[in-house]
């Protein structure tokens, strides 16, 4: 009589073979997990991919549990959302998980796609995994704004009405695309409607999708090995060559090379509970109603980068940029593996693809560190939060102080700094003496230019002269004061050599 | 062919003369290719509604959108200022809640003559603010500043802000509403160029 142990291990085999024979999908699965990987491959940079699904799955799962409460109606979301974050036990914290496994997920995306990138891997026999790879890329962006839009506070009102700006800028079809972006002539219920829809039926499905499809080619063609300098692709000889150092030198990939696949994973999501834990959900800001217009939109972290791109952009560029620009990306991006690939893979032998990197990555990370202070945008509110500091105050004669009121009063301070208080979408004040005469400033105030509106019809004469008195005072750590070099000429006569070589009046530039 | 299956008509009677086989399979192959003809047919009826459905919104003529709205008695504006006005949208549709609001810039520049502007920039859609001191409206977003007529003042918008038709009711402001306005649906607003790049006036430099 075999004992109990040995039973329940028959009986346990028995019903295995019972599902198997019925399912017949353990088998094939479990051999596809412990499949042949180059040894090379169990390293901590191969790790972003696993991560990067694991993060999908708790997505789907938290946004399942959000939509049992979330009311995507544009009279209710956003009570439903303050609901969510007040009186659900817990609703905060699975919220802020949603939010923060969304900011997770575009980073870990976007750096396994640089690894990718960087490591050749999107070579022959992998460019239509990379193909896959960068459509869902654009898919996640697509999740972070249908889900940024799910918030429906201020900033998703306003963030929809960037969109559909940007679109209205079509030629011939602009309309007919913001009316079927919005659902209607305006942003409203519909509206909501029509991302809530693209957020959790249709983005999601092509998600997951396209998840699956982008793993079953990583299994078909196998994860690629550690490049090697010197070490080149060729469609005639890689299979063979993979199979050799996968299947003879290789390893399991479970548990061999997944390990570390799972340890990262963890990390990550500890790292997305401990932020959701301690930073918690984001917003909702302000009621969605757009009477209420003392607000400032911005778009969520993501889109920070286009968001300052677009202050920058000149108005004769702009809607070609716009509307061009991304397309020319995204097909590159779907080309690269097309156009390149055989060849080296090793970073070290493509200085090209080095350099593309670490360009898009500055370029990426100033725009978008400009797009948390926006130094575009005129501060509403400096002019009667930020007092002229005393020490331009002092020893004044009481025209140039009424020059300060009138650079209070005025608002000229929305745009103006002193003493590094006020707006900065122009240039700071403090030393404006030094760099314009009077006779040019009196011109600058009135006439404007050089992004500065005319101020003629919104000044008086005598406003206008204490404003200047009090600019000339301006001159820094005293400066010598701007010199308009045609006063001598024009003094003299007659033409002359200027005395005054060196201190060029600067011409205001901003 | 299949792989499974080598001969045409093997799993049905193999008894059957290779000739027989053959008709039977060229046969069953003109029927199936018949029954996926039927089925894009069946499509295509199905999809055109569904197509429209979602379009919907898309396909009415600009000219359909909107109403004119009565925004206040004309008493209520004085001369020389320019106040924010919020009306009810009059192409609100179910569920809307307070987004079927809307804004508005009203400036009486004279007893008859009215300027109503849209809220939103003409650059990018934020809301702008009227700031009388320095008779500017300024976005919050990238900068726009338009001077007091809407025109365009500094910034990145390339034209001045939307305005919307008006008229006086006997006493009464209305304006002419409906889609929301950027530059491809200006509906609603007074007639100018779809995208309209005005000159830089003001780059006279010292």
């Amino acid at each position: 009589m075999p004992g109990l142990k040995t039973r329940s291990k028959i009986a346990g085999l028995k019903a295995y073979q019972w599902v198997e024979h019925r399912l017949g999908l353990i088998k094939p699965l479990s051999e596809a997990a412990a499949h042949p990987t180059p040894s090379s491959n169990a390293s901590w940079m191969y790790v972003f991919g696993s991560a990067a699904t694991v993060l999908l799955i708790m997505q789907v799962v938290t946004g399942i549990l959000l939509a049992l409460v979330y009311s995507p109606s544009a009279s209710g979301a956003w009570d439903s959302l303050q609901f969510l974050n007040h009186k659900i036990a817990l609703g905060w914290y699975l919220r802020a998980l949603h939010g923060w496994g969304s900011d997770f997920m575009i980073a870990i995306v976007l750096i396994h796609m640089v690894q990718v990138f960087l490591f050749g891997a999107f070579k022959f026999p992998r460019e239509l995994t990379w193909i896959v790879g960068v459509l869902l890329l654009l898919l996640t962006l697509g999740m972070a704004f249908t889900g940024q839009v799910m918030r429906f506070d201020q900033d998703a009102y306003w963030g929809l009405g960037i969109g559909a700006s940007i679109l209205s800028r079509v030629p011939l079809i602009g309309a007919p695309l913001v009316h079927v972006m919005l659902g209607g002539p305006i942003i409203g219920g519909a509206t909501l409607l029509r991302f809530f829809t693209l957020h959790v039926f249709v983005i999601p499905g092509l998600l997951l999708l396209g998840a699956g499809v982008h793993i079953w080619m990583t299994l078909l063609h196998g994860v690629s090995e550690w490049p090697m300098p010197g070490r080149l692709v060729s469609k005639a000889t890689y299979e063979r060559e993979y199979h050799e150092i996968s299947e003879k030198a290789g390893m399991p990939f479970v548990p061999d090379a997944a390990w570390k696949d799972a340890v990262f994973a963890a990390a990550i999501m500890f790292s997305v509970m401990a932020c959701a834990f301690f930073f918690g959900p984001f917003g909702p800001s302000g009621q969605p109603d757009p009477t209420i217009i003392q607000t400032v939109p911005k778009p969520d972290f993501a889109f920070l980068w286009i968001y300052a791109v677009l202050a920058f952009l000149p108005a004769s560029i702009e809607t070609p940029v716009m509307l061009i620009v991304p397309l020319l990306v995204i097909v590159g991006m779907l080309l690269l593996p097309l156009l390149a690939s055989e060849g080296e893979r090793h970073w070290a032998r493509r200085p090209v693809a080095v350099l593309m990197v670490s360009v898009i990555a500055v370029v990426l990370g100033i725009f978008t560190h400009l797009g948390t202070y926006t130094p575009w945008s005129p501060l509403m509110d400096a002019w009667t939060s930020e007092p002229v500091p005393p020490r331009y105050l002092h020893d004044r004669t009481p025209l140039e102080r009424q020059g300060a009121l009138v650079l209070q009063s005025k608002q000229c301070r929305n745009c103006h700094s002193l003493e590094g208080a006020g707006g900065q979408r122009g240039p700071a004040l403090d030393s404006v003496a030094s760099r314009l005469t009077e006779d040019q400033m009196i011109r600058q105030v009135l006439q404007g230019g050089g992004n500065m509106p005319a101020y003629g019809n919104a000044l008086n004469p005598s406003e206008t002269k204490a404003l200047v008195a009090f600019l000339m005072t301006l001159r820094g750590n005293d400066l010598p004061p701007a010199i308009d070099a045609s006063r001598d000429l024009a003094g003299a006569g007659q033409p002359q050599v200027p005395k005054h070589t060196g201190a060029q009046p600067v011409p205001e530039t901003r | 062919m299949s792989k499974l299956l080598k001969y045409p008509g093997e799993s049905i009677n193999d008894t059957l003369p290779p000739e027989a086989k053959a008709a039977a399979h060229s046969r069953r192959t003109f029927l199936f290719k018949l029954s996926i003809g039927l089925n894009a047919i069946v499509g295509t009826v199905l999809a055109v509604p569904l197509v429209r459905y979602l379009l919907g919104s898309s396909l009415q003529k600009d000219s359909d959108v909107g109403s004119w709205v009565v925004i206040g008695s004309a008493s209520d504006f004085p001369i020389g200022q320019t106040r924010l006005v919020n009306f009810q949208s009059p192409v609100t549709s179910f569920g809307d809640g307070e987004t079927a609001k809307v804004a508005c810039w009203v400036r009486r520049a004279s007893a008859q003559q009215f300027q109503v502007f849209a809220i939103n920039c003409a650059h990018l859609g934020c809301p702008v603010r009227w700031f009388a001191q320095s008779k500017l409206f300024m976005c919050p977003c990238h900068g726009g500043a338009y001077y007091e007529d809407g025109s365009r003042a500094a910034g990145p918008p390339e034209r001045g802000l939307f305005e919307y038709r008006t008229r006086l009711e006997g006493g009464r402001l209305a304006i002419h509403a409906g889609d929301m306005p950027t530059l491809a649906t200006q509906a609603s607003c007074k007639e100018k160029p779809l995208i309209q790049i005005q000159p830089d006036t003001n780059m006279t430099r010292s």
